[in-house]
C-alpha cells in the first residue's frame, strides 16, 4: 500500500526528468550544442577536434549547380565544394577527407554555431548583422554575387517596375527577401511575395507560373534555370538589386581555426596570381622567386603559424588549383552555367579578387 | 498510515520540484554561457526592430517597415484564419462521412470508406504538396480565369469571388487539412455511433421515428459524449498542423517566425515564442471543447 502510494508520487518527478532531458533535446537541435565540454571544444579548439576526428564535416547547399551539388554519380560539386576540399587538402593533404552535410538556408547558422559542421560553406552573403550578432566569422569572399529577377520571357517584362502587382516567388531566410522588399519600397512599386522554405518547391512553383517572377542571386538564377523544364524559356532581368559577397564561414570565438580557413580562401587566388596551378605546380618548388618559395613552404615557416605544415599553400594548389581553375571547372565557359568571370577577376585584371601578402 | 502516505506524497513531490528546478537551472546557463561564446545576448528587444520583409497575405494592415512583433501577430491572424475556418469545415467533413460510413446504401458507405482510408494513411504534407501542385497550380493563368456561374472563378491567383480571394496557398493548406483531419473525425464519430448501444435503435425504431430522426434525437446525442474528447485531440491536429503551412507558401505564425528567426539569429526567443503561442491556442481550444463536453455529459440528477 505504502509502495504503491509512493510510486504514485514519485510518477511526477520521472515525468519532469523526462520532460527536462526531452527539453535540452530540443535545444540542442535549436541554439546549444549538447554539452558544455563539447561546446568548448566546438567553439574554442576546432582544428583540434578536427585532428581527431581525421575529417573535415562542411555544410553545403547541395541544391545549386555549380556551386554545390551532389551529381547523378553522388559526387559533390562546385565551387562551395572545393572551398571545403581545399580546406581539407590543406589539413590533411587529401581533398577528399570532408563530410559534406546538406543544409537549407534556415538550417545553416545554427548547424554552425552549435558545432555541427566545422565550416560553412554555402554562397552565404556576408553581412554587418550576421557577422556581429548571429555568431559567425566570415573568410573572404569566394564569389562576388548580385540579386536578380528571372521571369518567362513570353511574359514581356523588361524590368523591375513592370513587375508591379505581379506576384514574385523568392526563397525565405535568405538576405534576398529583405533585399527584394527594400528595393521594392524605394521604387514604390506594390508586388506580391509567395514565399518558400525550400528552394525546389520555390522553383517548382515559378515554373507552374504561379509567380510572373523569381528572385535569387544572379548566379542562383543561372544555375537552377538550367534544371527548369525550358531554360530557354526564361530570362534574367540586367537590373542588379543588391551586392551579395558570397563567402565561407566559421563560428565565432576560434581565431584560429578561422584563420585556416581564411588562408585557404587567399591561397587559390595568390596561385593564381603567381600563375601556379595544380599542373604546374611541382615545377615551381624549383623556383628561385622568394615570394612563390614561402607561398609554397620551401622557405620561411609560414604554414606553422596557423598551425599546419608550411607546404600547405602546394597541397592546396596541387589537389583542387587556384581559384582561376576552380572556377573554370565549375562556373566558367565549358560549364553549361557559363558565367563571365565579371567582378571576380584578379584585381590586376580588374576585378575584385585580392591576397594580402604571404610573408 | 494516511498520515505516513501524505508524508510520502508532498516528499517526492518536493523532491520533483527540486530536481526540476536544478535541471531548468542547469540547463538554462548552459545556454547562456554557449551564448555568450558566441557573442549572442538573449533577450527580446528584437521584436521592435524593423521586420523588412514582405508578406503575401495581410490581414491586418502590415508593411515591410513594420517591426518584428507586428510581423509575427500578421502571421498569427494568418494561423487563426486557417485554423478556425478549417475547424468549422472539417467537423462537417467529419460527421458527414462518419456517418455515412455506416450508411446503409452500400455506395455511400463504400465511398466514405475510400475517403478515410486514403485521407488518413498518407503524410498531411504529401497532400498539402498534392493540393498545391496538383490541384491550385493547375488552374488557369490568371489572365484565362475560369468562370462558375459568373461571379466564382478559378485561376492560378486563387479563388476569387466578389467579396474575398482565398489564394491558392491558402486555399491549399485549408482543404489539406479539412479533408486530412476530416477522415479522422470521421472514425471517431463512427466510433462514437456504434458505441451506442443496439437497444437505442431498437427503442428508437419502435417508437415509430423514421432512420434520420432516430440518428439525430436518439443515438447522435448520447454518441456525443464519446465523441467530444477525441474530437479536440483532432481540432488541436488541425490547430499544430497548420503549421506545414511552411512548405507551401502560406504565411501563418510559424513561418513568420521561422524568417524572424533566420534573420536575426534569435533561435531560442523565437522558438520560446512558439511554443508559448501554440501552447495558448491548444489550451482555448481545450478549454473550449471541455465546457462543450460538460454540456452533453448526462447529469445525473
Amino acid at each position: 500500500m505504502r509502495k504503491s502510494a509512493f510510486i504514485l508520487a514519485i510518477a511526477p518527478l520521472i515525468f519532469t526528468v523526462a520532460a527536462c532531458s526531452g527539453e535540452s533535446g530540443q535545444t540542442t537541435n535549436t541554439a546549444n550544442p549538447p554539452t558544455s565540454s563539447s561546446a568548448n571544444q566546438a567553439t574554442r579548439n576546432r582544428w583540434d577536434t578536427i585532428k581527431s576526428r581525421g575529417q573535415l564535416i562542411c555544410g553545403v547547399s547541395g541544391e545549386v549547380p555549380g556551386f554545390s551539388f551532389v551529381g547523378t554519380d553522388g559526387k559533390y560539386s562546385g565551387i562551395d565544394v572545393d572551398i571545403c576540399r581545399g580546406v581539407a587538402a590543406a589539413l590533411f593533404d587529401n581533398p577528399d577527407a570532408v563530410e559534406f552535410r546538406n543544409l537549407n538556408a534556415k538550417e545553416r547558422f545554427t548547424a554552425l554555431q552549435t558545432g555541427e559542421v566545422d565550416i560553412l560553406s554555402r554562397n552565404t552573403t556576408w553581412t554587418l548583422s550576421r557577422d556581429t550578432s548571429v555568431g559567425l566569422e566570415f573568410a573572404p569572399v569566394v564569389f562576388y554575387d548580385g540579386q536578380a529577377i528571372m521571369v518567362r520571357k513570353n511574359s514581356n517584362i523588361k524590368s523591375l517596375a513592370e513587375l508591379k502587382n505581379k506576384a514574385i516567388c523568392v526563397q525565405t531566410g535568405t538576405t534576398t527577401e529583405q533585399n527584394l522588399a527594400d528595393q521594392m519600397r524605394k521604387r514604390g512599386i506594390a508586388y506580391k511575395p509567395v514565399v518558400f522554405e525550400d528552394v525546389n518547391i520555390t522553383f517548382a512553383t515559378y515554373a507552374e507560373g504561379r509567380c510572373d517572377g523569381i528572385t535569387a542571386d544572379r548566379s542562383a538564377l543561372v544555375s537552377r534555370r538550367s534544371l527548369l523544364p525550358k531554360p530557354e524559356d526564361n530570362v534574367i532581368l540586367d537590373e542588379v538589386i543588391s551586392s551579395e559577397p558570397l563567402a565561407p564561414a566559421v563560428a565565432k570565438g576560434d581565431t584560429k581555426w578561422g584563420d585556416i580557413v581564411k588562408w585557404v580562401v587567399y591561397s587559390l587566388v595568390k596561385a593564381e596570381e603567381l600563375g601556379i596551378t595544380s599542373q604546374n605546380v611541382d615545377q615551381f618548388a624549383s623556383s628561385n622567386d622568394p615570394d612563390i618559395k614561402r607561398f609554397l613552404g620551401t622557405e620561411g615557416n609560414l604554414g606553422e603559424g596557423i598551425g599546419l605544415t608550411n607546404d600547405f599553400a602546394a597541397r592546396i594548389v596541387k589537389h583542387v588549383g587556384n581559384y582561376a581553375e576552380v572556377y573554370d571547372r565549375n562556373l566558367g565557359p565549358k560549364t553549361k552555367l557559363n558565367l563571365a568571370r565579371g567582378q571576380n577577376q584578379l584585381w590586376s585584371k580588374g576585378g575584385l579578387l585580392y591576397s594580402p601578402p604571404f610573408r | 498510515m494516511t498520515n505516513n502516505n501524505r508524508f510520502w506524497q508532498i516528499t517526492a513531490q518536493l523532491i520533483a520540484i527540486f530536481v526540476a528546478a536544478i535541471l531548468v537551472t542547469i540547463l538554462g546557463s548552459n545556454l547562456n554561457r554557449n551564448l555568450q561564446q558566441l557573442g549572442i545576448q538573449f533577450g527580446f528587444d528584437f521584436l521592435k526592430q524593423q521586420a523588412s520583409f514582405d508578406i503575401g497575405e495581410t490581414p491586418i494592415a502590415y508593411k515591410a517597415t513594420d517591426t518584428y512583433i507586428r510581423a509575427l501577430s500578421v502571421g498569427l491572424v494568418n494561423s487563426l484564419r486557417v485554423a478556425i475556418t478549417g475547424i468549422f469545415f472539417t467537423t462537417i467533413v467529419g460527421i458527414t462521412a462518419g456517418i455515412a460510413r455506416l450508411s446503409d446504401n452500400w455506395l455511400v458507405r463504400h465511398l466514405s470508406l475510400i475517403y478515410v482510408e486514403i485521407f488518413r494513411n498518407t503524410p498531411l504534407l504529401l497532400q498539402l504538396l498534392f493540393w498545391y501542385f496538383a490541384v491550385f497550380l493547375s488552374f488557369p493563368k490568371a489572365d484565362n480565369k475560369m468562370s462558375l456561374w459568373g461571379f466564382i472563378s478559378f485561376s492560378q491567383n486563387g479563388i476569387e469571388t466578389p467579396w474575398v480571394n482565398f489564394s491558392p496557398e491558402f486555399s491549399a493548406l485549408l482543404l489539406g487539412l479539412i479533408f486530412y483531419t476530416g477522415a479522422f473525425i470521421a472514425e471517431v464519430v463512427r466510433g462514437g455511433i456504434q458505441s451506442v448501444p443496439k437497444g437505442q435503435w431498437e427503442a428508437a425504431r419502435s417508437l415509430g421515428l423514421k432512420p434520420g430522426l432516430v440518428m439525430r434525437l436518439v443515438v447522435f446525442p448520447q454518441a456525443l459524449r464519446v465523441i467530444i474528447p477525441p474530437l479536440t485531440s483532432q481540432y488541436l491536429n488541425l490547430t499544430k498542423n497548420s503549421s506545414l503551412a511552411i512548405a507551401i507558401g502560406y504565411p501563418d505564425v510559424y513561418f513568420v517566425a521561422s524568417t524572424t528567426f533566420n534573420q536575426t539569429g534569435r533561435a531560442v526567443e523565437v522558438m520560446l515564442l512558439l511554443m508559448l503561442t501554440y501552447l495558448t491556442l491548444s489550451l482555448t481550444i481545450s478549454i473550449i471543447m471541455n465546457l462543450l463536453n460538460r454540456t452533453v455529459q448526462i447529469k445525473e440528477r
